[in-house]
């Protein structure tokens, strides 16, 4: 049975004018400029900018306002703008250890060479409702100033410590690929190379990377992590464009990176020494930076000679799953018109339950024919 | 390295840094030191302004082999001054006229008659701006560095 499915133009225009008028809220409230989103609201904004995998903090604030806060369907706007621009180049890598380190932190060594900077972090606060910020209007606050000069000049990298010794994996710029792999040009393919898979988990969504990582820690793949080093700030970035033929510096930006610090026990093939996973995301995306570390760190059981047995080792099931654009679409396209599927399957099902009836039926009366016939059989005895 | 490469090497690093300076600039900073300016050049885009993409590359574990990590929005442009130089930028987000003026300017430092002056009163500006803004920056930080002491156990 074939049914047309047309109409629901007048419902569909009326419901994005309904749309338009719940986000804008009461109109006695004053209207939310893209500045006020970026300046407040700026981790929303470095949450959209890392997942929709495009550093621009206004497009970012402009996906926010029109997705109504709701952050997937923010991503999901500013990919689909993305791929309405040419690539006009690609940067040189940038270059970390050349940051202006805003906040830098390790978990594994107290006194290292450049300190503890906090930075401005949750960690320290008490987590209680801040019931002087439902009152606007008030002056702004003032951070402290230190002497900047104690932050100039490159700050070593805590991992480079402990390579120094030879007590961990080395990372380094070796052999590699030119171009690096990229997944917005190519489908992904298994088993999947380094820079793919830290390509896959850099746009990925964070709440997805936050349990995989979790579940590491839990025992499901576990590889005892230790915070080695994280660091957010900025960053110079260059490109080499084809009518100079020298490198030139196009902009900062700000972004977090995560070095995690591994338990090996040694392989056949590898010493016993720490391993070592990596996370790197635009803005200030530092649950993110770890978790990604994390589950770099568990993908890369293959190269070590672990055998994968946890959910967060099975690179398939992590790099397929990790994308909330993807995910979300195909969760989501369950609300579009399955008139046709639907009416199949109900064709499928009534068809299945008459045969079954009938089947029923028939078992019935060729037991009642049985039973008659026995009874028959008995009394002619 | 030919002879040539030599004597041009200075003039390259010369321009990547006044190029690096107007890139990191604020486009109405630039348009601030254009409307300024003496004798303003007639020039055309050969090129843009044009908004595109750059796809930023970090390094695995910070300092190993490159991946892809995600686009930045760019623009670029290249002018060409009436009988005179080229001049091109690609700057980082989505100002036109970022880049055009950029590019504009690029062009107007290599001209040797100009460029002692553009030096002295635009780059070294922008470039003092820029870093004011970015020690303004560390000091705040620098304030959040942890002090750690130590206490004696007394016996």
């Amino acid at each position: 049975m074939y049914v047309a499915v047309k109409g629901g133009e007048r419902a569909i225009a009326n419901s994005h004018r309904l749309l338009d008028e719940a986000r804008r809220g009461n109109p006695a409230v004053p209207e939310l400029s893209l500045e006020q989103i970026s300046e407040q609201l700026g981790l929303a904004v470095d949450r959209v900018m890392t997942e929709g995998s495009l550093y621009d903090r206004e497009l970012a604030a402009l996906a926010i306002k029109q997705a109504r806060g709701d952050l997937i369907e923010a991503i999901f706007l500013l990919r689909a703008y993305r791929t309405t621009l040419p690539r006009l180049a690609v940067t040189e890598p940038i270059e970390t250890s050349d940051m202006a380190v805003r906040r830098r932190i390790s978990a594994t060594f107290k006194d290292l060479p450049g300190g503890q900077v906090l930075g401005p972090t949750f960690d320290y606060t008490h987590r209680l409702l801040d019931f002087g910020l439902a009152d606007t209007g008030g002056d702004a606050p003032e951070a402290e100033e230190g002497n900047p000069e104690t932050l100039n000049g490159p700050v070593p990298r805590v991992l480079e410590i402990l390579n120094h010794e030879g007590l961990i994996q080395r990372e380094e710029k070796g052999e590699h690929r030119e171009p690096s792999g990229d997944l917005t040009r190519e489908s992904i393919a298994f088993p999947a190379e380094r820079d793919v898979r830290l390509q896959n988990l850099a746009r990925g969504d964070e709440g997805f990377l936050l349990a995989m990582g979790y579940s590491t820690q839990r025992g499901f793949g576990g590889n005892h992590p230790f915070a080695g080093e994280i660091r957010m700030g900025e960053v110079s970035v260059e490109i080499v464009p084809e009518e100079l033929g020298f490198p030139i510096e196009i902009g900062e930006i700000t972004v977090t990176e995560c070095e995690s610090i591994n338990q090996f026990k040694g392989s056949a093939k590898e010493p016993p020494q720490f391993t070592r996973g990596y996370g790197l995301t635009f803005g200030h995306c530092e649950r993110k930076a770890i978790a990604m570390a994390l589950v770099d760190r568990a993908l890369r059981c293959h190269e070590l000679g672990e055998d994968a047995t946890a959910p967060a080792q099975d690179e398939e099931f992590v790099l397929m799953h990790s994308d909330n654009v993807e995910a979300s679409g195909f969760l989501q396209h369950l609300k579009l018109p399955h008139y046709v599927d639907f009416q199949g399957e109900l064709v499928l099902i009534r068809n299945l339950r008459a045969e079954a009836e009938a089947k029923a039926r028939a078992e019935e009366a060729e037991a009642k024919e049985k039973a008659t016939a026995d009874a028959a059989r008995e009394a002619a005895e | 390295m030919s002879p040539l490469d030599i004597l041009a090497a200075p003039d390259i690093e010369e321009r990547r840094q006044w190029m690096g300076t107007l890139a990191k600039a604020s486009p109405d900073r630039l348009d601030e030191f254009w409307q300024d300016l003496a004798e303003k050049p007639d020039y055309r885009c050969l090129k843009g302004p044009e908004i595109g993409l750059a796809m930023v590359r970090g390094r695995a574990g910070g300092t190993g082999a490159p991946f892809n990590m995600g686009e930045m929005s760019v623009t670029r442009c290249v002018v060409q001054i009436v009988d005179g130089q080229l001049g091109y930028a690609c700057v980082a987000g989505r100002s036109q006229r970022h880049a055009e003026l950029a590019a504009v300017f690029d062009a107007l430092l290599q001209d040797d008659d100009r460029r002692a002056a553009l030096k002295e009163t635009i780059i070294s500006s922008l470039d003092r701006e820029w870093r004011n803004r970015r020690a303004k920056r560390s000091a705040k930080a620098a304030s959040t560095k942890v002090e750690f002491f130590t206490m004696v156990r007394g016996d």
